[in-house]
């Protein structure tokens, strides 16, 4: 089988792999598990065994059934995320590489203060104001990541733009919006799907980092970073808890990175059929 | 190391093949088959070919280097009696620079922009230790010397970017002989130099082969080039060996057609075509541009084309011929001067123009490669004009299109096909079929042939005549090649530095009493035939 035209490597199989399990398990969470996330089932802290696949948690709530409704939520908000800071990063990169002048000049400077500031500080600040609404949260990360999508979608547009089919569309009096979409988009597009998916495990890390210090995904609503807060302290007692949602955090970010690792490669040989 | 004997046997290589490493037990392609020469200390073989023809890839080999991906197959190559082929990667590092060199075609991406020449010249010597620093240093100045290079005592002080290309191409045949290699392979040293800096560079090279006795193996596409520096010529076609045998007899007497179609294309010459009627297409007057307002790129510039002429412009690289065309289509705002197109001011500025200015000024460019969008099927590509600028539907595009592949002799099913499944010619064709889509009265070719092999350039610039016959359209022929200007231009401008040196009919201008310059650029293009380089030099003392 080819994915883009190309024959994926065994570990780009067992991220694909990964990601699908995952990716099955978050859509199908409310028929797969046992139990509700929010609903007290038991004593906290019982041990795994009969219906509880990997025991209860401090209030007696299935992790197992936890773990599937917060890969809703972890992923799902960072696919949010992503999606959102691409279109933005893509759209405003894109017309800075091609309007150049002003335009760039404004955009790339607005670019570089953000950049200039500490992610996780700003976001704190912005959270803290705003309030740890979920809406808040995905436009607030989306355009702290978006700036990065447009430096990459700004280069990209650079190389490209100055490509002679990319002239020749110029020439012949072709507007704005078929240069981007028609010449550049199709040419920019293995790299930026590449960066995508290595985005993708950032903002989940970031959802991750900023729900276990409390400012993200609000309880009883279960999600891997504020799962890992929650369960943090048996760990000391000798209990596997923290371990479930913290493995699947590092399992579907290796998972995502096996996969972005082949795509880098196809696309570091040049796109040549292999 | 042996004692030098001129004549005795340096490098014996027998029946080499080198191939793709094939994937799951299956042989990969075969780039290099059933290749055997000998080399003599003091003799210069010439591999020539078009590419593909494996010529890098047996040069590389004498180093004991396949590219990644690549391997060396089969047969022997014995360096003094030594099989390289069998030697360790300890060994070949040893071989390489000390025993075998190698010039590169781009000098300026083989020098590191950090270190000054002169230690980038030592650092071979220096490393296997056989001679002083001191002595190494001074021999580096002999060679800067012996290279004609300015400033022998202080030239290796400078930087890359401080010396021009032919300078540095020069610097590196010093590197090469820094180490007193015994065989120097020359990988199309002079193939990215101007015609005047070639003349120059092969001068210095000849005699730097001649006054040390080194062997050479010398790779080019330019058969006239390598008959001026080689002893033994080796044709090779697709990976084998088509003809080898001397220089003369391979330029007198060519046993195989195909090396026979090699030395003829550049002798025979074309009829120059004159224009039917003096109807003004194109009237450029003192046109001033510049990049950025700093550098005058071009100098008040003025020329004319007429409906159904072949101007050419010439010049050598930074002359300015490439931004002409830039400021006549409107993607360089000219700062100064006019162009009229039928009559009717252009404006300078390619957003003011209308769509049917746009239309009547089509450009076919350099590289097919980056010309055409890697994404778009022919359809897509040639059809896009047609939809654009005639509003045509989808049945009546592709019909068109398709009418288009048979101007251009192209099989009607290419139609479908993307770029990166075409062969260079190939693609060219495509790129003039996009032009000729817009219909347009002129249009600019932009050293439309230098990147294609000879016989596929010779192709291509036959049909654009015959294209020009039946279609009655204008070219504007920008190109560095004096040969191809001769062959179609009935017009003909020479750059130098932004400004016009001379213009006018070509049988006029290439003819006494000619420019300096113009004498100097003819003077300096390579002829197929082996006493060509000695006329040359002897005549400029």
């Amino acid at each position: 089988m080819r994915i883009f035209g190309h024959r994926p490597t065994w570990l780009a199989w067992l991220g694909l792999a990964i990601i699908t399990v995952f990716l099955a398990g978050a859509v199908f969470a409310p028929l797969i598990a046992p139990f509700d996330q929010a609903a007290v089932v038991g004593d906290a802290w019982a041990e795994a065994g009969g219906p509880y696949l990997m025991g209860l948690d401090n209030l007696g709530r299935d992790i197992f059934s936890r773990l599937l409704y917060g890969a809703r939520m972890s992923i799902g908000l960072s696919l949010l995320i992503t999606c959102l800071s691409f279109s933005i990063g893509v759209t405003t990169g894109f017309t800075a590489a091609i309007a150049r002048g002003w335009v760039d000049i404004a955009l790339s400077r607005f670019v570089d203060l953000i950049l200039a500031m500490p992610t996780l500080i700003f976001a704190f600040v912005v959270l803290s104001v705003l309030g740890t609404d979920l809406c808040v949260l995905v436009v607030t990360l989306a355009l702290l990541d978006s700036v990065k999508v447009f430096r990459l979608a700004r280069a990209l547009a650079m190389n490209i733009g100055a490509l002679e089919y990319v002239e020749v569309a110029r020439v012949r009096g072709e507007g704005l919006w078929w240069v981007i979409s028609k010449e550049i988009l199709p040419n920019a597009l293995p790299p930026l799907i590449a960066e995508f998916g290595l985005r993708f495990t950032f903002a989940f890390l970031f959802v991750a980092a900023l729900s276990f210090l409390g400012l993200g995904v609000q309880p009883p609503t279960a999600d891997w970073g504020s799962m890992v807060r929650d369960y943090r302290d048996v760990i000391a007692l000798d209990l596997p808890a923290p371990l479930y949602p913290a493995g699947a955090i590092a399992i579907l970010t290796i998972g995502v990175n096996f996969v972005v690792d082949w795509m880098l490669s196809v696309h570091a040989q040049g796109g040549r059929r292999p | 190391m042996s004692a030098r004997v001129a004549g005795e046997v340096i490098l014996d290589v027998q029946s080499l093949r080198i191939g793709v490493r094939g994937e799951g037990g299956k042989p990969g392609p075969v780039l290099v088959d059933d290749v055997s020469f000998t080399l003599r200390r003091g003799e210069v073989l010439g591999l020539i070919g078009e590419s593909g023809a494996g010529k890098s890839t047996i040069g590389l080999a004498m180093l004991g280097y396949t590219r990644p991906g690549c391997a060396i197959t089969g047969g022997r190559m014995l360096f003094e009696g030594r099989d390289i082929c069998a030697m360790t990667e300890a060994d070949k590092r040893g071989l390489r620079g000390r025993y075998v060199a190698y010039i590169a075609q781009s000098a300026a991406a083989s020098f590191n922009p950090a270190h000054t020449l002169m230690q980038q010249v030592c650092e071979i010597p220096l490393r296997d230790g056989r001679f002083t620093a001191a002595e190494i240093r001074a021999r580096a100045i002999a060679l800067f010397r012996e290279l004609d290079l300015p400033d022998p005592e202080t030239f290796g002080d400078r930087y890359p970017h401080q010396v021009s290309g032919g300078q540095l191409q020069r610097a590196m045949a010093a590197m090469a002989m820094a180490g007193r290699p015994d065989i120097v392979v020359f990988d199309e040293p002079t193939t990215a130099l101007d015609v005047t800096t070639q003349v120059e560079v092969l001068a210095s090279f000849r005699k730097l082969i001649r006054d040390h006795g080194t062997a050479a193996i010398y790779i080019t596409h330019d058969l006239a080039v390598v008959a001026q520096i080689a002893d033994d010529i080796m044709v090779l076609r697709h990976g084998r060996m088509v003809e080898h045998a001397a220089a003369t007899e391979i330029l007198q007497n060519p046993q195989q057609d195909y090396t026979r179609r090699l030395v003829a294309d550049r002798a025979e010459g074309h009829a120059v075509a004159p224009a039917v009627e003096a109807v003004p297409l194109l009237q450029v007057s003192n046109v001033v541009a510049s990049y950025s307002g700093l550098v005058r790129v071009i100098d008040g510039v003025s020329l004319t084309v007429n409906r159904g002429d072949t101007l050419a412009v010439v010049g050598e690289s930074g002359s300015g011929k490439s931004t002409l065309a830039r400021v006549i289509v409107g993607l360089l705002p000219r700062e100064a001067g006019e162009i009229r197109f039928q009559g009717a001011a252009l404006p300078p500025r390619l957003a003011d123009r209308t769509r049917d200015q746009l239309r009547r000024v089509q450009m076919i460019y350099q590289s097919p490669d980056v010309a055409l969008n890697p994404n778009q099927t022919l359809l897509e590509i040639i059809g896009r004009p047609v939809r654009f600028y005639f509003g045509r539907s989808h049945a009546e595009v592709r019909a068109r299109v398709l009418e288009l592949l048979r101007m251009m002799d192209l099989p009607e099913h290419f139609i479908d096909r993307k770029p990166a499944a075409l062969s260079g010619g190939q693609k060219q064709r495509v790129g003039i079929a996009r032009a000729l889509a817009a219909e347009p009265d002129l249009i600019i070719c932009d050293e439309v042939t230098s990147a294609l092999d000879q016989l596929v350039g010779e192709e291509i610039l036959r049909l654009l005549a015959r294209l020009q016959a039946e279609l009655g359209v204008a070219y504007l022929f920008i190109t560095h090649d004096l040969g191809t200007v001769r062959r179609v231009a009935n017009k003909v401008a020479v750059m130098l530095k932004g400004q016009l040196v001379a213009a006018g009919e070509t049988r006029t201008v290439f003819a006494p009493p000619l420019h300096p310059y113009v004498e100097l650029l003819l003077s300096s293009v390579p002829e197929m035939r082996a006493d060509w380089l000695d006329e040359v030099l002897a005549l400029r003392g």
